[in-house]
């Protein structure tokens, strides 16, 4: 059947349409919550019976954000999260690549075993492991400015060590170079590359997209952390978002702050995920093709 | 230029460590109330006042969500890293003075002779920790209902009976005025089952865990009593005058203020905004349920740990704190009840005939600490849970004793919780 | 040839220690701990001393047993009924708590059924952890499927070149980008019984006649409740998965299934869907990796109710070894959850091997 002009207006039409109505089911949660994040809490709560929910009517202002800043140091909350972060995902996406290079191009005694741990951590849920590792954490060693002292609670280092490696970001990478052409590897042996050299200069380069995954894999991982946190750190200097969002729930909860508070540190992982939007769907996508 | 730059630097740090350092010992304190700036505000005023009071100590705040506070001690106290003064939950210091955390106060209890008994934590015969401030439940109402309903004004020398708390739930609910006739705040399920609800349990005349020993729940909280107050609880919730476990979290602030319930069981941490929202808003006893007429008692208190090398010095800032004054300043500022008469009388809403006087009076007539035992924490989850399936539907019977099995399973494997 | 070039004992440590070591010390290591304390009776705070109990707790966990109750009889012998007809049987308590019976000591009713004029009970040690572990592999049996092919049907509807494709693409990938914690929070809003906006919007849609449900708040509405959110959240995540997925497959084969005139059914069954083999498999395993750790939106949204509708294991081991500070008892769940765990991967590792 040959396609003419008016059908295919309207199956554009047609699909256009589809596609707006599921946006709105996935977009209306966070309309509702930069709305209400501008009324005051009486109005916020009776908004949410109707449409008016999703608009923002009635008394806006900017009070909430005030309020918010007024009862917790945002500023500094996000700064700690956004500091042991970004840390965390530089390090681990280091650290990491070099063990899956390993895994994935050399042969040496215990690789396989080696590698059979490192996925095996992967269905190990944290919860079961916290308070195991608060014990262990709370005795290291540590050999700072002023020199050398024990235990690493309240610090930036102990939000961030104990994260940089793990199974899923590993396993990602080696499925990813397991599929890049071998050839490559070996001629650039055969030219006499160091194995860094042959890492760091051919490997890397080709790795864009699994980089990509992979840090914002660790960014979502590691900006919504709660728990650790939370037990590991007893000094409000060192706080970090979400255990931050814990100042809001007060006896007398102030909502219409809880979600000024929600928006604004929801700002910076849309942000980075703006940045890296390109580079990431498609790089997601490209994980899907190895696994 | 460097070296002087360097020289510079060396001179004003010395100065500014070691001059005061020389003279005062740190003390570190942890509180609750992250987040919270009026607390926040009075804390830090004790605090400076006493740190220019005198050169022996200076004390530091560090603050916690209320929320998480218990666990980020429990993860503090396992890593051994506390600090010298705690803030601590009434009900829950006996937990973490029986696991050693706390010591006891080294100050006389003669001290505090004039202090709300709820104010003062007692466990094992000793005093582990003392409340700035003491905390009420009362029931919410306007007087314009009472009159419309044609309700008598409960007082407490004659509270409601159950007969006529449930007439008055009924003709709310009849007068098809309201959404619900009582609101209960079931959506917060923390600490508030067990601070707000037991006291029913107890008017009924049964309990969380049976108080002659604390070795066992069997008959406190799955006996006749319990099995009334059970079936009574359910029937809130089956006969729709409450609200259940997936009540909006927004109601206990706003809902009774905007008319939804004629009734509301609230804490007297509600009351300064609920008088500014509702003129007429009146602050009834709780009702006599055939073992009395009870509320919850004990609120936020200060101890010292364990762990802390300067007692004397941490005693010496919670006397400091514990002055009229400051009593005062915080029940101005949060609406909480100070738990001295006399602070009460330095207060804008508990002085004789303040507005919220009655809480005073209520507190001192009716109040109940919840079970006195280091139990006491599973016992409230276990509660809780309990209270939340009969709400849900859940048979009355069956989930009482299987409340008192878990209870009893527990304080077992706990080796009797230290109780002789 | 190759082998020399490859083998390197030297390096290959160098390069994978400091991530396995990492590894083995922040989670290997505290796992094996976690392992050990589930052999303990070690409380969170407690001034007693540890004793080791063997599998005391794994007993507690996960014991069984079926208990038949004999309907109650008068000293005739006749079976005594109820005004209502109805056969009288004795509480089962009578037997949990009886000295009789040592083995049924604290356990409780998990389901009953009736055979003949007998009941049979089926009573656990834990009834709580029963209907976590059967909530938990529910959660998984009907997201896994549910989100996979939700997400799959989207990005075959945006796997065109169409102008804005990429802001709808953005869009429904935002609620990935949120934390959980703040999607159920919202959630809790929308799902509420007396003036949600879900059953705002339903009312609206139905012009009232839609009457209102509590979402969160009945047990046969919550779980699936939680499940849509579940899925509604991570879905565009899997989408994108999908998506490429799709890209790698060749134009060339679509343009010779056309030639062959094939349906849009047939061009899907036999060269989309086994082009897709592999993303299946990983989208599979991660959805039920994430399914079983089910545990934030359960903690922000029903605490597990209502009647334990929605209790999890992830749920149940944070609320025994934080909450109730039985930490033992908690490693102990978490311990048979990596067990569970384990033995699926390895199932599904063998189902999709390479034949």
């Amino acid at each position: 059947m040959a396609v003419n002009p008016d059908n295919y207006g309207l199956r554009l039409f047609v699909r256009y349409l589809v596609l707006c109505l599921i946006a709105l089911i996935f977009i209306f949660p966070l309309v509702f919550m930069i709305n209400s994040s501008f009324k005051p809490d009486s109005q916020l709560l009776a908004d949410t019976s109707s449409l008016r929910a999703f608009l923002p009517v009635g008394d806006i202002s900017l009070n909430n954000y005030f309020g918010a800043f007024r009862r917790a140091p945002v500023g500094l909350f996000v700064l700690n999260s956004v500091l042991v972060t970004g840390a965390t995902v530089l390090l681990s996406l280091l650290i990491c690549s070099l063990a899956a290079f390993s895994f994935a191009f050399l042969r040496w005694k215990g690789r396989d075993v080696l590698l059979s741990v490192v996925i095996a951590t992967l269905i190990i849920p944290f919860e079961t492991i916290a308070i195991p590792l608060l014990l262990l954490v709370s005795k290291l060693p540590w050999i700072g400015l002023d020199g050398l002292h024990w235990g690493w609670l309240n610090s930036y280092r102990v939000q961030i060590i104990p994260w940089i490696a793990d199974g899923l970001t590993i396993f990602l990478f080696v499925q990813y170079f397991k599929a890049l052409p071998g050839e490559l590897i070996e001629a650039s042996r055969v030219e006499g590359a160091s194995w860094w050299q042959v890492y760091y200069r051919v490997v890397m380069p080709l790795s864009g997209p699994v980089l990509a995954t992979a840090a914002i894999l660790k960014f979502l991982i590691m900006y919504n952390q709660y728990l650790w946190p939370l037990i590991v750190v007893q000094q409000e200097s060192y706080r970090p978002v979400m255990v931050g969002l814990g100042y809001f729930f007060q006896l007398n909860v102030a909502w219409g702050e809880v979600m000024a508070y929600l928006t604004l540190i929801t700002v910076p992982v849309l942000t980075f995920y703006l940045l890296l939007q390109r580079a990431f769907i498609a790089s997601i996508a490209s994980t899907g093709v190895k696994g | 230029m460097k070296l002087t730059k360097h020289l510079a630097g060396v001179v004003i740090a010395s100065t500014c460590l070691c001059a005061p350092a020389l003279a005062q010992t740190k003390l570190t304190m942890w509180y609750h109330g992250a987040g919270n700036e009026v607390e926040s505000r009075i804390l830090n005023q004790i605090i400076s006042d006493f740190n220019t009071s005198q050169s022996d100590w200076t004390v530091t705040i560090e603050s916690f969500p209320e929320k998480s506070y218990n666990d980020s001690v429990a993860a503090a106290a396992l890593a051994g890293n506390l600090p010298d003064i705690l803030d601590v939950d009434g009900p829950v210091m006996p937990n973490w003075a029986w696991a050693g955390y706390l010591q006891p106060l080294p100050i006389d209890e003669s001290e505090f002779a004039d202090f709300l008994p709820g104010a003062k934590g007692v466990w094992d015969g000793k005093l582990y920790s003392v409340g700035l401030w003491e905390a009420a439940v009362a029931l919410f109402a306007r007087q314009s209902t009472l009159d419309e309903l044609g309700l008598r004004t409960p007082t407490l020398d004659k509270p409601w009976s159950r007969e006529e708390f449930m007439a008055a739930l009924d003709a709310a609910k009849a007068s098809g005025k309201y959404e619900f006739a009582l609101d209960l705040g079931m959506n917060d399920q923390a600490e508030w089952y067990s601070y707000a609800f037991s006291p029913f349990l107890q008017s009924f005349g049964g309990d969380i865990v049976d108080r002659s020993t604390y070795k066992t729940a069997e008959g406190a909280l799955n006996g006749e009593a319990a099995q009334a107050f059970g079936k009574w609880w359910q029937s809130l919730f089956t006969g729709g005058y409450a609200p259940g476990t997936s009540e909006d979290p927004a109601d206990q602030q706003t809902g009774f203020i905007g008319g939804k319930f004629a009734f509301q069981w609230n804490g007297n941490w509600r009351a300064v905004a609920t008088m500014e929202a509702v003129d007429d808003v009146v602050f009834l006893p709780a009702p006599d349920f055939g073992a009395g007429n009870k509320i919850g008692a004990g609120s936020w208190q200060f101890g010292v740990s364990a762990k802390s090398k300067h007692p004397e010095g941490a005693a010496e800032f919670i006397k400091f704190a514990a002055q009229d004054k400051y009593l005062a300043a915080f029940s101005d500022g949060i609406g909480l009840i100070p738990p001295t008469p006399s602070a009460a009388q330095m207060t804008k809403n508990y002085k004789e005939g303040g507005p919220l006087a009655v809480f005073f009076d209520l507190s001192k007539a009716q109040a109940l600490v919840r079970p006195v035992t280091p139990g006491y924490v599973v016992q409230a989850k276990v509660f809780t849970k309990a209270l939340a399936d009969i709400a849900n539907g859940a048979d009355v019977a069956d989930t009482l004793d299987a409340a008192v099995d878990e209870i009893d399973a527990d304080i077992e494997s706990n080796g009797g919780y230290g109780h002789r | 040839m190759a082998s020399k070039l490859t083998r390197s004992n030297r390096a290959g440590w160098t390069f994978a220690l400091p991530g396995f070591a990492l590894i083995f010390a922040f989670i290997v290591l505290p796992f094996f701990f976690a392992i050990g304390l589930s052999l303990t009776n070690q409380r969170l705070l407690s001034p007693n001393p540890t004793q080791f109990v063997g599998l005391e707790n794994y007993r507690q966990l996960l014991g069984l047993a079926v208990v038949t109750l004999e309907p109650e009889r008068n000293d005739a012998g006749e079976i005594i009924r109820n005004e209502a007809g109805e056969i009288q049987y004795p509480r089962l308590r009578a037997i949990t708590r009886s000295d009789d019976y040592p083995q049924y000591r604290g356990m409780r009713e998990w389901f009953r059924w009736q055979s003949g004029e007998k009941i049979m009970t089926v009573i656990a040690s834990d009834v709580v952890f029963m209907k976590a572990l059967v909530n938990t592999f529910l959660f998984v049996l009907v997201v896994a499927p549910v989100q996979g092919s939700l997400a799959l049907m989207l990005a075959l509807l945006i796997n065109h070149k169409v102008r804005g494709i990429n802001l709808f693409r953005t869009i429904y990938f935002m609620p990935v980008v949120v934390s959980i914690v703040v999607v159920s929070l919202l959630w809790r809003f929308i799902y509420d019984g007396q003036n949600g906006l879900l059953n705002s919007i339903l009312q609206a849609l139905t012009f009232g006649l839609f009457q209102p449900v509590d979402w969160l708040g009945n047990p046969s509405t919550a779980l699936p409740a939680v499940m849509a959110m579940s899925v509604w959240q991570a879905v565009g995540f899997h989408m994108v998965i999908w998506l490429a997925g799709l890209q790698t497959i060749s134009p060339t084969l679509y343009e010779a299934a056309a030639i062959e005139g094939a349906s849009r059914w047939q061009t899907f069954r036999y060269v989309t869907w086994p082009g897709l083999r592999n993303t299946a498999v990983l989208v599979l395993v991660v959805i039920t990796m994430q399914g079983f750790a089910l545990f934030a939106q359960i903690d922000v949204m029903t605490n597990g109710g209502p009647l334990d509708s929605t209790q999890t294991l992830v749920f149940q081991a944070v609320e025994r070894g934080y909450g109730k500070q039985d930490i033992s008892g908690g490693s102990t769940i978490s311990v048979i959850l990596f067990a569970i765990v384990l033995a699926i991967s390895l199932i599904q590792r063998w189902l999709t091997r390479e034949r």
